[in-house]
């Protein structure tokens, strides 16, 4: 992931549009690209597209995945569907939140990390599953989740 | 020659550490001066034994599992290269009870060899339906699929022969084929083990559907929640088209077929298959209107087959086997196989795939093994965040469609879920509203409103408990989807056979 860049965004938006890709397509390879769509990029967006500011804003609002705030350097994502409920999920969640000060969806004062619900990661054996930093673990516990938070440099 | 090892690289295998047990394994046979080659292969489904390392012996393919990176020097010393016993030895994978005692025609050859493999593919008996469709007329090959009897694997259940019918009698300049691969029913996981265990059997799959409906393009639509899934996938539509079994021409039959991975934007309801469209078209997933039906006004308005990755990976197993063998499976309504998923607090949990009929107390019991916790049994949730929560009392209920209907439950993708007496049944019905809240797609008043309004009802003391049941009789019957029309059956089915958890709060104490 790297920093906004105007001239990126433009080029990420253009080379979508060349593709004939749709717009949330774009969104994707924003997102992918920054973490986030930056204001800056909806005027852009709505120009490659030949969409109203509303319909793209909407098209952002719908999709979790897509956020026009920009994430913090490390981000956690505990699954809280109902496999993983059945595996202490709602007690992780409720440890992690205290922990971190932070409310799914927050992302804490220093940039450092951003909490995330997700709904089902396909590894309902092993529950509680979670991305961190987007790699897959399962059977995640208070004192894993502990020691990857005391491991995470600010 | 060098002794073969196997080891899973699907996503559970490497959240349960797959990659450290490799490169472990391959440091320590370094060391030792072991002549190795380790395959990554796909997983068997046996998810309570991965990471699931095997290796082939004279005998056959000894199993072990689960195994860690500090189970390696162990292995070593207990000359697990010929199958020397260990105490994490399962004995030859072919003869582990959870997997003897399978039928399988979706799971048949998945976690054999490495995904990407197609000539080991081919070799285990990959393509021969494909190879017999492309000798069929259409009509012939929907007749095959009908006389199978095969139904949607999605949730819905709908005869699969219909929906190609409707596809192939439709006349348009292009139609496509969209596989529904966006898997979000919690407790279910046989499409990621398929995608990233066995892509080429999809591929297959959607390659028949193709020539049975007259469709030359094909979309999987992949959720982002399965980044690997997805880049299997792309990996194996690059080898089929090599070995051109896909791509222009295939087989010199004339007949062409192209297949695009599409990745979704983490939406539950865009799995509902109108909603798939609308974010195919590059749209937030709002239900469409039914009718017209997607079989005749699908993707930018042609005709569209919506299949589920395991209604598609049943064509090539029909085509190659004939419909009749696949019928003889299961009840006459239940047809053919289900490959079962079990999850929560259960010991086995895994594929268990069989065909319809089997009791839900044998598989939660004698196959799961009952709760890993060892915590006695509350209830299980089957089909989905949409699907029942059931009483032991009702364990006895046949795991068919029919059988499942008949006491207000369904089979949907075939998830189970176990959860221990710990479970409060009130919180799962409340979360069965927020859910729906969270993920309403915002069409329906009853949906996107009484949603919220039933978690807010749960979340007190004493809820007005005939309140909630007017709010799901509500959305039962106003909502354009299953979302908010099926949220009332986790919600009622709670209420129900679970009487005590909806008492007053300050009364109970
Ligand atoms: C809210 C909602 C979510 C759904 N999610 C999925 C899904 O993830 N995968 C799927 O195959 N079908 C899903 N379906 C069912 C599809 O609408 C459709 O029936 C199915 O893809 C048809 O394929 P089949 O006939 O092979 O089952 C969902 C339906 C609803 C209402
Ligand atoms: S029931 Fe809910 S999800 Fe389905 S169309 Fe209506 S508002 Fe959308
Ligand atoms: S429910 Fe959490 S991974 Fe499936």
């Amino acid at each position: 992931m790297t920093r906004w860049n105007e001239e990126k965004c433009r080029a990420l938006i253009e080379e979508t549009c060349a593709k004939g890709q749709p717009l949330t397509a774009a969104l994707r390879a924003l997102v992918d690209a920054f973490g986030y769509i930056d204001d800056a990029a909806l005027a852009p967006l709505m120009q490659g597209f030949a969409r109203s500011r509303a319909e793209v804003r909407s098209a952002i609002a719908y999709y979790d995945d897509f956020s026009m705030r920009p994430p913090g350097r490390h981000s956690i994502r505990l699954c809280q569907a109902e496999a993983c409920q059945a595996a202490g999920a709602r007690a992780l969640t409720a440890h992690a939140c205290a922990k971190t000060g932070l409310q799914p969806g927050q992302t804490s004062a220093d940039g450092a990390l951003t909490l995330h619900n997700v709904y089902c990661l396909g590894l309902c054996t092993h529950g509680p599953a979670a991305l961190i930093d987007g790699k897959p673990v399962a059977e995640l516990d208070e004192d894993k989740l502990d020691a990857h938070l005391a491991g995470l440099e600010p | 020659m060098s002794t073969r090892i196997y080891i899973p690289a699907d996503t559970l295998a490497l959240a349960l550490g797959a990659d450290e047990l490799a490169r472990t394994i391959t440091d320590e046979a370094r060391a030792r001066g072991e002549d190795i080659k380790i395959i990554r292969n796909g997983s068997r489904g046996l998810c309570w034994a991965e990471p699931l390392l095997e290796v082939q012996t004279d005998t056959g393919r000894m199993a072990y599992g689960p195994v860690g990176a500090n189970d390696v020097a162990g292995l070593f010393d207990a000359d697990f290269l010929h199958g020397g016993a260990h105490e994490k030895s399962l004995g030859l994978v072919d003869d582990i009870p959870y997997l003897k005692t399978q039928t399988r025609q979706i799971f048949k050859t998945c976690g054999l060899y490495a995904p990407d493999d197609i000539d080991a593919y081919a070799a285990h008996g990959g393509f021969a339906g494909l190879r017999a469709a492309l000798a069929l007329d259409a009509q012939r090959i929907i007749d095959e699929i009908e006389v199978a009897g095969l139904r949607g694997r999605g949730g819905a259940a709908f005869p699969a022969s219909i929906k190609w019918r409707t596809v192939l009698s439709a006349k348009a300049p292009r139609k496509y084929v969209v596989c529904n691969a966006d898997e979000g029913d919690s407790g279910t996981f046989a499409d990621r083990l398929i995608m990233e265990g066995d892509p080429f059997l999809l591929i297959e799959g959607m390659v028949i559907a193709g020539l049975g409906t007259g469709a030359d393009t094909g979309i999987i639509y992949v959720r982002s929640e399965y980044p690997l899934a997805a880049d299997i996938l792309n990996a194996a539509i690059t080898a089929a088209k090599d070995a051109n079994w896909l791509g222009k021409n295939i087989q010199k039959s004339g007949k062409s077929f192209e297949i695009e991975v599409f990745v979704g934007g983490g939406s539950y309801v865009c799995g509902e298959e109108t909603a798939l469209l609308e974010s195919l078209e590059g749209k937030p997933g709002i239900v469409r209107a039914k009718p017209p039906v997607p079989a005749l006004h699908g993707l930018y308005g042609k005709p569209t087959l919506i299949n589920n990755v395991i209604t598609l990976c049943a064509a090539p197993g029909i085509l190659a086997q004939g419909g009749a063998h696949h019928k003889a499976l299961g009840s006459p309504d239940s047809a053919g196989t289900m490959p079962f998923q079990l999850s929560g607090d259960v010991k086995y949990g895994g594929i268990y795939e069989a065909p319809f009929g089997l009791s839900l107390r044998t598989l939660i019991e004698d196959i799961g093994g009952g709760t890993r916790s060892g915590k006695p049994i509350k209830a299980v949730q089957i089909g989905g965040p949409l699907g029942a929560y059931l009483p032991p009392a009702l364990f006895d209920t046949k795991l068919a469609y029919e059988a499942m209907t008949a006491i207000g439950a369904g089979v949907g993708h075939g998830g189970i879920i176990v959860f221990n007496e710990d479970t409060d049944m009130r919180a799962q019905a409340r979360y069965a509203f927020a859910f729906c809240a969270h993920e309403s797609c915002g069409k329906c008043t009853p949906c996107r409103i009484g949603a919220v309004r039933g978690a807010e009802l749960l979340a007190k003391d004493a809820p007005d408990m005939a309140l909630v049941e007017d709010l799901c009789a509500v959305m039962a019957d106003g909502s354009a989807c299953a979302m908010g029309s099926m949220t009332p059956i986790p919600v009622r089915t709670a209420m129900t056979h679970f009487a005590d958890d909806f008492a007053p709060k300050d009364a109970a104490q």
